[in-house]
């Protein structure tokens, strides 16, 4: 009897169940069909362009061609620099903005979020005129005497690296900070305690316990990197070359729609394998936790 | 001496002498000085009277605000990117919303891929997504025309609003609607007077920010507006043609606007921060 009455009540929670998902399915259906339809499909095409014409050449060229596979390498460093860069310079001010007394706390976070809602054009534009040929740097130097003829900095590597670092930075400050927001400061005491000199509590205790955010800033950081336009496209001037750079000239300059989807794909690959390994490194560490 | 010695100890056994924290505070003096340097270079430039980006500027004047409002260039562009950001934050929005409702509630099989198809765009680089759509909308010659590129940005802005709007709806207590129901209320008007007016200020939130993210967006409005620029394209191809301090003012009118826009979230909604606390 019980059992026919769980038997029937289990038919009903599950007919009401199904009644219930089928409506919350129905209603990602619009957004869904727009994804795929918008982007998801035109993606796909994108990466098989040249395989849907019977030829793997575009491919080849781009996976073995040795110019392409320099501006794809150059690519992954110039990311894996600013990462590290983004966390050498984050990872303190996180911790500031965790300890400091409210006022300097506010005063910090001004200066990380007023920035960061600044169009990534606007900065880049300003640094343009700080290391310009005019600009403050070089005209700072004149006045000095250290040189005689104004120097322009823009056009070379170490001008993107600063545009980048100053754009992403952020990224890296925000997981960092929310992580060390939730560590229990009695841990640092109890380490204290126990007789930890000050360096060893917060490296055995304190960093541990904040990598989840340093890995997801991190991971944040580099995936951006990769893919970034602006800033080479602007401060670079054409002689740092980014895979996003290239794949631009080859639509709007070559028209090599095929060769753009193949550099496409290798980029599209090497995100969605960092970000693949990111998940699943967070995926152990929350097994142990 | 001796009792130097001893508060120093002490001080060393409560986490530390005071030198790691100086040496910490002058860093992030630093790393907030670079941070801000490109704002504190821009404001002073846009009000200067030199056509010169000479820093410091030699004079005061208006003039690169006044050569703004004056060319129509630089207005249409305005229009355009407001009109494609309006556009945006309402359709984003609304599918937004409504992937979220039925990600956070739902049960059902393929809801793993729904949610990735409906992350995916953050992940995926912006030029990706921009070529990807040029070449489907170049087949239906709908390069140029303002609501091509609000699809394209629409896209883009979807994930924005399912984070904001799933981690409202996940904090939400489902028992009140719950409780509407078992008082006679039907789904759907439980969900639209008791569930919506609580989640209403992430969903305004949301908005603001599907607003921000279309108004700043470069690369796929760079691929999609043709000649029907938007404010950032033409604002880049000023930076590469004719570089002057007209951008200056206008990078001080669109920081202030997305400062006005960010203030109407935190006033009318619940706010927009990267900043969990």
């Amino acid at each position: 009897m019980t059992a026919r009455e769980q038997g029937i009540g289990g038919w009903f929670r599950q007919h009401r169940g199904l009644r219930e998902h089928g409506g919350s399915m129905a209603l990602s259906l619009p957004t869904v069909v727009f994804l795929l339809v918008l982007f998801a499909i035109p993606v796909a095409r994108l990466m098989f362009l040249s395989v849907e014409s019977g030829s793997f050449a575009p491919y080849e060229k781009a996976f073995t061609d040795e110019l392409y596979l320099t501006v794809l390498f150059n690519t992954f460093k110039i990311a894996l620099f600013v990462t590290i860069v983004s966390f050498v310079l984050a990872y303190p001010v996180a911790y500031f903005l965790t300890v400091a007394p409210p006022f300097w706390r506010v005063v910090g976070l001004f200066c990380i979020l007023m920035p960061f809602w600044t169009s990534i054009l606007v900065r880049t534009y300003a640094w343009m005129v700080i290391l310009g040929r005019h600009g403050i740097i070089s005209e700072t130097l004149i006045a000095l005497g250290v040189i005689d003829a104004p120097i322009s900095l823009l056009h070379n590597l170490p001008a993107v690296l600063v545009g980048m670092v100053h754009v992403l930075m952020p990224y890296m400050v925000f997981p960092v900070y929310a992580v060390m927001q939730r560590i229990d400061p009695n841990l640092m005491q109890a380490a204290f305690g126990l007789g930890a000199p000050a360096w060893r509590a917060y490296w055995r205790v304190y960093f541990p316990l904040t990598m989840p955010g340093v890995l997801s800033g991190a991971t944040l950081v580099f995936i951006l990197s990769m893919g970034f336009f602006v800033t080479p496209a602007l401060l670079g001037g054409g002689r740092v070359m980014m895979i996003a750079v290239l794949i631009e000239e080859f639509v709007s300059e070559f028209i090599d729609w095929e060769f753009a989807g193949a550099l496409s794909a290798a980029l599209l690959l090497t995100t969605l394998v960092v970000y693949g390994a990111f998940k699943k490194v967070m995926k152990a560490e929350s097994k142990w936790a | 001496m001796g009792m130097n010695s001893n508060n120093s100890k002490a001080s060393i056994q409560r986490g530390g002498s005071r030198w790691p924290r100086l040496i910490l505070n002058i860093y992030c003096g630093f790393v907030f000085l670079f941070l801000m340097l490109p704002l504190l270079v821009v404001f002073p430039l846009s009000f200067s009277s030199s056509q010169y980006l000479k820093f410091p500027p030699p004079g005061f004047s208006w003039r690169w605000y006044e050569k703004y409002l004056d060319t129509p260039a630089w207005i249409d562009a305005t229009i355009t990117s407001i009109k494609v950001a309006t556009g945006t934050t309402i359709l984003a929005t609304i599918l937004g919303t409504m992937v979220a409702f039925s990600l956070v509630r739902g049960t059902y099989p393929g809801k793993a891929w729904v949610d990735r198809l409906v992350t995916a765009p953050i992940i995926i680089p912006n030029i990706i997504i921009a070529v990807a759509i040029y070449g489907v909308f170049a087949k239906f010659r709908l390069i140029g025309s303002w609501y091509g590129v609000m699809i394209g940005h629409t896209v883009y802005a979807i994930p924005f609003v399912v984070l904001v709007i799933g981690a409202a709806l996940r904090t939400y207590d489902v028992g009140q609607e719950h409780a509407a129901m078992g008082l006679g209320a039907s789904r759907l008007k439980a969900v639209w007077y008791v569930t919506f007016p609580q989640i209403k200020p992430a969903i305004i939130s949301a908005a603001f920010l599907a607003f921000i993210t279309s108004f700043d967006e470069l690369i796929i409005a760079m691929f999609l507006s043709g000649s029907n620029m938007t404010l950032p394209k033409k604002m880049f191809e000023n930076i590469i043609f004719e570089i002057d301090p007209t951008i200056s003012a206008v990078s001080v009118l669109q920081i202030l606007f997305v400062g006005g826009v960010l203030f109407l979230a935190s006033r009318f909604g619940a706010g927009i921060s990267p900043i969990k606390s």
